[in-house]
């Protein structure tokens, strides 16, 4: 039986369908990903699996219970981490988990020994007694996923759960959920971060619209599109005669930028000097090109037409190679 | 462990976090200690002789009259403070963390509640003890004490309903805020300030039928002369009046909140 299947759901609000009849299916054990841009419908979808929100239109069930009519059986079997960590500033770190395992039904020694546990594994054992409002943006997170596993839970959601936080504090996010993943812990979570997706998931739903436009492991999706593209930086005003160039080599990718163009080939690397010759006999200066192997963004933009990032991490951590 | 055990240790658990959110806020606290207090000072220190008007009831002193409208203040300021703690909660999302817990969602309005009830105990401790610091008898004896603080609690409960209701149905601590006057609007048309039978029409009329005159009348009379089984009475049914109205909005509020997300 899959940890979460979800059969046509659907969320509208007024005349918006926000969640326009989505299906999953997440096994046991699994780490999944729904990668989407802000307003692609993550949230609202977590918010129905999680019980939070009632859906409009379709079934779904986690750990083997209707998120509707066994609401509260759900809830003891799920933990949450929403978006923008619900944490009371007032309360210190340890309060924050004593509460919550409280609220999961543990008795009060056990939600003790629970609560130290989990506030040294998450190492906020030395700000146990602080307040959450005095903690960082990545301890925040790290108090909110340890009060999410203080009942052990078979399922935890995560929502956008590094959105906001330096490299650093998100690589140790990662490596917790990696760990609790080892454990046996179902990992559903949603993010706009490509390398999140790719590093984490064994599968990745891409949501746009409110609809799932491709779903599989995250190298089955990259092998869909195939080839890879190569990306150049122009001197001003070389783009629009660049592209007309490129035109006739491969298929243009969409703007990313403005700043640079991508055409995608079909030879890879062997491609690069047909290029280049084919810029220079047309006047076009290239400043850098960079040989892009396909990644989900590619996957994204050409299951939606559009790219999920502007600004990926992966640009930024792959330097252009000089022309 | 029962399911009832469970969601009392949730209840109980939800109560002290929200006295703890109260007193660590300073925003909070000060409106339901410090402003009645100071009101209180102020008016018994300016109209003392009030007390010698034709028709004010037989009291020791204008601070004995005084105390139960103190107390009354405070414990509806609590109840809107408790609105505005929980509609902070929603903003902040913090709901959300406790409507994903395995407990009857009602629970959560429940352990505001509690909170606020314990707010509304302390403030009629800290009046009464300015009572005993000032002098003052309290004519019904420790009984009367007992029953005036347990109608304050309570009473604190109730206006804690109404403050949730607003609240959930809302989710904005502004617009919970934004009633505070109308609270002190409602409060100066009972009689916890001033008797009713001193009052000019139309405000005697609606302090006459206004529930909050009753809770205070059920406060004063043990202080000011004894036990009346028929003011307590009144005090008590327009108590759960509140509470039943309060519970009952608040259902539906939560109901809604739940049901658009």
């Amino acid at each position: 039986m899959p940890a979460i299947a979800v059969n046509g759901l659907e969320r509208r609000f007024g005349e918006v369908l926000a969640v326009q009849g989505i299906d999953l299916s997440v096994e046991e054990g699994e780490i999944y990903a729904f990668l989407g841009p802000n307003g692609a419908g993550k949230t609202t979808t977590v918010r129905m699996l999680t019980t939070l929100l009632l859906p409009t239109g379709g079934s779904a069930s986690v750990a083997g219970r209707d998120v509707v009519k066994e609401a509260r059986a759900v809830r003891a079997s799920i933990g949450v981490a929403l978006q923008e960590a619900a944490l009371d500033p007032l309360m210190t770190g340890r309060e924050l988990i004593r509460l919550q395992a409280t609220l999961q039904g543990l008795p009060t020694a056990e939600g003790r020994r629970r609560a130290d546990r989990l506030l040294e594994r998450v190492d906020l054992s030395a700000a146990a007694d602080r307040r959450v409002g005095t903690y960082s943006g990545g301890m925040q997170r790290r108090l909110d996923l340890a009060a999410a596993l203080v009942h052990e839970p078979r399922v935890l959601f995560l929502d956008e759960p590094t959105t906001g936080l330096d490299p650093v504090s998100r690589k140790t996010i990662w490596e917790e959920v990696r760990a609790l993943n080892d454990d046996g812990t179902t990992v559903f979570l949603t993010t706009q971060y490509l390398e999140e997706a790719d590093q984490l998931a064994n599968e990745v739903a891409i949501i746009d619209s409110g609809r799932i436009v491709a779903e599989g492991t995250p190298d089955s999706l990259k092998a869909e599109i195939g080839n890879p593209h190569i990306q150049l930086h122009l001197a001003d005003g070389g783009i629009p005669k660049a592209e007309a160039v490129l035109a006739g080599i491969g298929r243009l990718l969409p703007p990313r930028d403005g700043k640079c163009v991508e055409v995608e080939v079909a030879n890879g690397a062997a491609d690069i000097p047909r290029v280049v010759r084919a810029l220079d006999e047309a006047g076009v200066a290239v400043e850098s090109l960079e040989l892009v192997k396909p990644t989900l963004d590619d996957v994204f933009v050409a299951k939606t037409g559009h790219h999920l990032e502007t600004e990926s991490e992966e640009d930024a951590e792959r330097p252009p190679v000089g022309a | 462990m029962s399911a009832l055990a469970t969601n009392a240790r949730v209840v109980k658990a939800l109560g002290m976090r929200s006295v703890k959110q109260t007193f660590r806020r300073p925003q909070l606290i000060a409106p339901i200690i410090v402003f009645p207090t100071l009101l209180l000072a102020i008016q018994t220190g300016g109209a003392s002789s009030a007390v010698q008007l034709p028709g004010f009831p037989p009291v020791q002193s204008f601070l004995q009259f005084m105390l139960a409208g103190a107390i009354v203040q405070s414990l509806m300021i609590a109840g809107n403070s408790g609105g505005i703690a929980l509609a902070v909660d929603i903003e902040m999302g913090f709901t959300d963390r406790l409507f994903s817990a395995p407990i009857p969602r009602f629970a959560i309005v429940l352990g505001r509640l509690a909170g606020t009830a314990a707010l509304g105990l302390f403030a009629a401790l800290w009046f009464l003890a300015i009572g005993l610091v000032f002098g003052v008898t309290f004519e019904a004896g420790a009984a009367g004490v007992l029953l005036a603080i347990v109608l304050a609690t309570c009473a604190a409960l109730a206006v804690g309903g109404i403050g949730a209701a607003i609240a959930l149905r809302t989710g904005s601590a502004s617009v919970v805020q934004g009633l505070f006057p109308l609270v002190l609007v409602i409060l100066f048309l009972s009689s916890a300030f001033f008797p009713q039978e001193l009052m000019i029409e139309p405000a005697k009329t609606i302090a006459q039928y206004n529930p909050l005159s009753f809770i205070v009348e059920g406060i004063r009379e043990p202080m000011i002369s004894g036990i009346d089984a028929a003011d307590t009475l009144d005090a008590v049914l327009a108590i759960l009046g509140i509470v039943l109205l309060g519970l009952l909005l608040s259902d539906r509020a939560l109901r809604h909140r739940l049901r658009v997300g």
